[in-house]
């Protein structure tokens, strides 16, 4: 089992921390894992990506060339990242945020209206929370309970007021993706 | 003491202070500032301090002040601010001083950008400043790595007393990887400084630090001691690895991030039955020459490759290493650009099958 | 017979490589003086600069640190930060070394109130190098590279050093001094206890700045060296107390 993800919005969408949250849950169930932000000035306002290797052997490289899964949150984002998921791969797009479609028959595409329902459970920022809801429950990688593990960990204790609404997003998550089954 | 997930510059700041560094002069620069923040954040925790420096150039001299104080020090920088620090590295080598200088590389020349490079090389490797001088350079490629050669850097420092230089890139500061912090062994902090200036107060007759010796015969002759100190890092200090080069024909040559991305470039050539391996220089300098000549003869390799993200450094010693009995080749990405498995990938089949078409 | 004049065992006991008529050699002894009377050379570490002192290491009679070209407050702030509070810490640096090459190292630590003692030894040259303009040469100098004299429209004008660091709040003592008549080498010797003293008291960053003679590069005798600093320095540089107020100690 290798997973590679790709993860890319505007910076300010929560990026980082949805990558972060996926490594250390994976940290946490015993698999080795990898985190690799892009950094420098385009974190200020443009756009953003982390890479995440979540791995049953030794991460080799932690720069990902194809990867298995893409998250897109703009459109920018998804002009980039779209034509490199691997063959059989899948791309998980903020269908809110972009407009953009994508074409290739080769991979699976995952359309989630995911600030609306974000919004619908209380808070539209926690609109990438949704989608990580919807990844591990298409792709099993990890569980729920690692998930929220991790959540409560990159929150920290300064934000735990937010684990709820996190939460409930996770789960609006992985039940839109059961309704579209 | 159980994982931790932290980013690179983070872990190399951790681990120094784990080896007995509590003193840190530093000066901001993408993409290292992490690891001045976290000094500046842990350092009061444990007694220590931490100081921003005005320049890189005055972060290392304060440097060469506290190393004379006998105290273990570090500074960190980048490739622009590596090369300011030169001067205070040639002195502290000149000087016998013990000190860590982390180099998180970023491209270059110039300003560059702040993406991540090996372009700094023969900087680090041979000399990099003024007079005849090296310093010992250890290069990690994942995070626990540099756990443990933050130590060793520490160790090599002040047991032979000279400036060590932590070689990584963008990618390794930038990074999160779980690691596992270890205790320190105590001989780790067992070296006597008999020679520092902290005052002659209970000591005996007054010291002196310097690095001048106005008479040529005796500068020679203390550059004759330093070359000799040089001699036995080069016989005791070698550090190097090898991945699935048992029964390799081909040999890749990569350090610190880009020996990750060929391990899994010659994971791909192995599952496509090429006999082909990695050897990963560890300390660049001293460099494993013996090791890759030995194994070239040993398996009487038929190439190498070496793999930088720079236009061809490390190239060099390794052409040097084995004198022409196996031809050298090189591929390289440098400003920023970091080489894909699948370009790795693809030189490994040149190897075998020539140029493609 | 009562001895009225010993050898200060601030320094030790050896030959100089100074010129005839060179100040150095005075402003040596006062320092020296200085560290002995305030029982203080045990507890002291030097840091010697680049220029006609980086040999002062042979000189004083203390553990000696030696720095790169401008380097030193950036040197004795690493030995400071580092080693217990009792232990004092100074520079000794030129002009050349101080307030060409190392004026960020000097203005930053005067701004971080350093608790150091630094000794400015200001000539209008540079000695060591063979007598060429330093930032302090007066306009009309000759040196070997302003042959025709320094010209304010080509080579701009002298730095008053210890005015401009006076300006940082994080100065606690800043005093300029001459050596070039028995008088001024007692305010001079004065002035360098009390830039001693206050880093023993914990004040915050203390300079002195002497004004001193270069018989060889200036190309005078020593007793026309000691009129030319009083008639062609002092009117440029006057000589007084230019800030004595601790930023730290009055807890501003």
């Amino acid at each position: 089992m290798k997973e590679e993800i790709i993860i890319a919005g505007f910076g300010g969408q929560g990026v980082m921390s949805m990558g972060q949250i996926l490594t250390y849950a994976g940290m946490k169930e015993g698999k080795e894992v990898s985190w690799l932000p892009s950094y420098g000035p385009e974190q200020r306002g443009g756009t953003a990506n982390v890479s995440v290797v979540i791995s049953d052997k030794t991460v080799g490289s932690p720069i990902i060339d194809s990867p298995s899964t893409v998250i897109v949150l703009n459109n920018p984002s998804f002009e980039k990242f779209e034509p490199l998921v691997k063959a059989g791969g899948k791309l998980f797009i903020n269908s809110d945020l972009v407009t953009k479609k994508s074409e290739r028959i080769d991979i699976e595409v995952i359309d989630i209206k995911a600030t609306s329902i974000a919004d619908k459970v209380g808070n539209p920022r926690v609109a990438g929370s949704v989608i990580l809801g919807a990844y591990i429950e298409k792709t099993g990688i990890i569980t729920r309970d690692s998930l929220i593990t991790a959540l409560i960990q990159v929150l920290g204790v300064g934000k735990n007021h937010l684990i709820s609404v996190n939460e409930a997003a996770f789960d609006a998550g992985k039940n839109i993706l059961l309704e579209n089954v | 003491m159980g994982k931790v997930l932290m980013k690179g510059n983070e872990v190399i700041g951790e681990s120094a202070i784990k080896a007995g560094c509590h003193y840190f002069f530093g000066y901001p620069i993408t993409p290292q500032s992490e690891l001045v923040a976290y000094m500046a954040k842990r350092l009061p925790e444990v007694g220590g301090l931490f100081l921003q420096a005005e320049s890189e150039v005055s972060a290392i001299n304060m440097v060469y002040g506290a190393a004379s104080a006998g105290v273990r020090v570090m500074t960190s920088s980048s490739s622009p601010g590596f090369s300011l620090k030169q001067e205070g590295i040639s002195f502290l080598a000149a000087a016998n001083l013990p000190a860590v200088i982390v180099n998180i590389a970023r491209g270059g020349p110039g300003l560059g950008n702040i993406q991540p490079a090996q372009s700094d090389y023969f900087q680090v490797t041979k000399g990099g400043g003024h007079g005849d001088y090296y310093t010992p350079v250890l290069a990690p490629s994942t995070l626990q790595e540099i756990v443990d050669l933050t130590q060793e850097a520490f160790r090599i420092a002040d047991q032979y007393r000279t400036p060590v230089i932590l070689l990584g890139d963008g990618v390794l500061g930038q990074m999160m990887e779980p690691v596992e912090f270890k205790e320190t062994s105590e001989e780790m902090h067992l070296f006597e400084k008999d020679w520092a200036t902290t005052g002659t107060v209970g000591d005996g007759p007054p010291k002196t630090i310097t690095s001048l010796d106005l008479n040529d015969v005796s500068l020679e002759e203390r550059n004759r001691k330093l070359q000799e100190k040089y001699e036995t890092i080069k016989d005791q200090e070698v550090r190097v690895e090898s991945y699935k080069m048992d029964d390799a024909i081909y040999g890749i040559v990569a350090y610190g991030t880009v020996a990750r991305i060929v391990k899994s470039a010659v994971d791909r050539a192995r599952e496509a039955g090429m006999k082909v391996g990695l050897i990963r220089p560890i300390s660049l300098w001293p460099f494993p020459s013996s090791y890759i000549r030995k194994l070239s003869e040993q398996l009487q390799l038929n190439k190498l490759l070496t793999v930088e993200m720079s236009a061809g450094q490390m190239v060099e010693d390794v052409r040097l290493s084995v004198e022409g009995i196996v031809p050298v080749h090189f591929y390289g990405r440098n400003g920023g650009v970091i080489p894909t498995v699948d370009e790795i990938y693809q030189e490994i089949l040149k190897l075998k099958y020539g140029v493609m078409v | 017979m009562k001895a009225v004049f010993e050898r200060t065992s601030g320094l030790i006991d050896r030959e100089t490589h100074y010129c005839p008529g060179c100040t150095h050699g005075i402003i040596h002894r006062l320092v020296g003086e200085v560290l002995e009377e305030l029982d203080a050379l045990e507890q002291t570490v030097g840091v010697a600069s680049v220029g006609c002192s980086v040999l002062s290491y042979h000189y004083f009679n203390c553990d000696m640190t030696q720095a790169a070209h401008g380097r030193a407050p950036a040197v004795a702030t690493g030995l400071k930060r580092v080693l217990p509070k009792e232990r004092l810490i100074f520079t000794y640096q030129g002009d050349g070394d101080l307030a060409s090459i190392g004026m960020g190292e000097i203005v930053h630590a005067a701004a971080r109130g350093e608790n150091i003692t630094v000794i400015f030894v200001n000539n209008a040259i540079y000695g060591m190098t063979g007598g060429q303009m330093a930032p302090t040469s007066l306009l009309g100098q000759k040196t070997a590279t302003t042959p025709e004299g320094r010209a304010a429209q080509t080579q701009g004008l002298p730095i008053r050093v210890s005015e401009m660091l006076a300006t940082l709040d994080g100065a606690s003592y800043i005093e300029r001094v001459s050596t070039h008549d028995v008088p001024h080498v007692i305010k001079a010797k004065k002035a360098i206890k009390k830039a001693f003293q206050n880093q023993k008291d914990e004040k915050g960053f203390s300079m002195v700045e002497i004004l001193s003679t270069c018989p060889t590069n200036w190309g005078l005798n020593p007793e026309e060296s000691m009129q030319w600093v009083k008639d062609e320095m002092v009117p440029y540089y006057p000589l007084g107390v230019y800030k004595d107020h601790s930023y730290k100690g009055d807890g501003v």
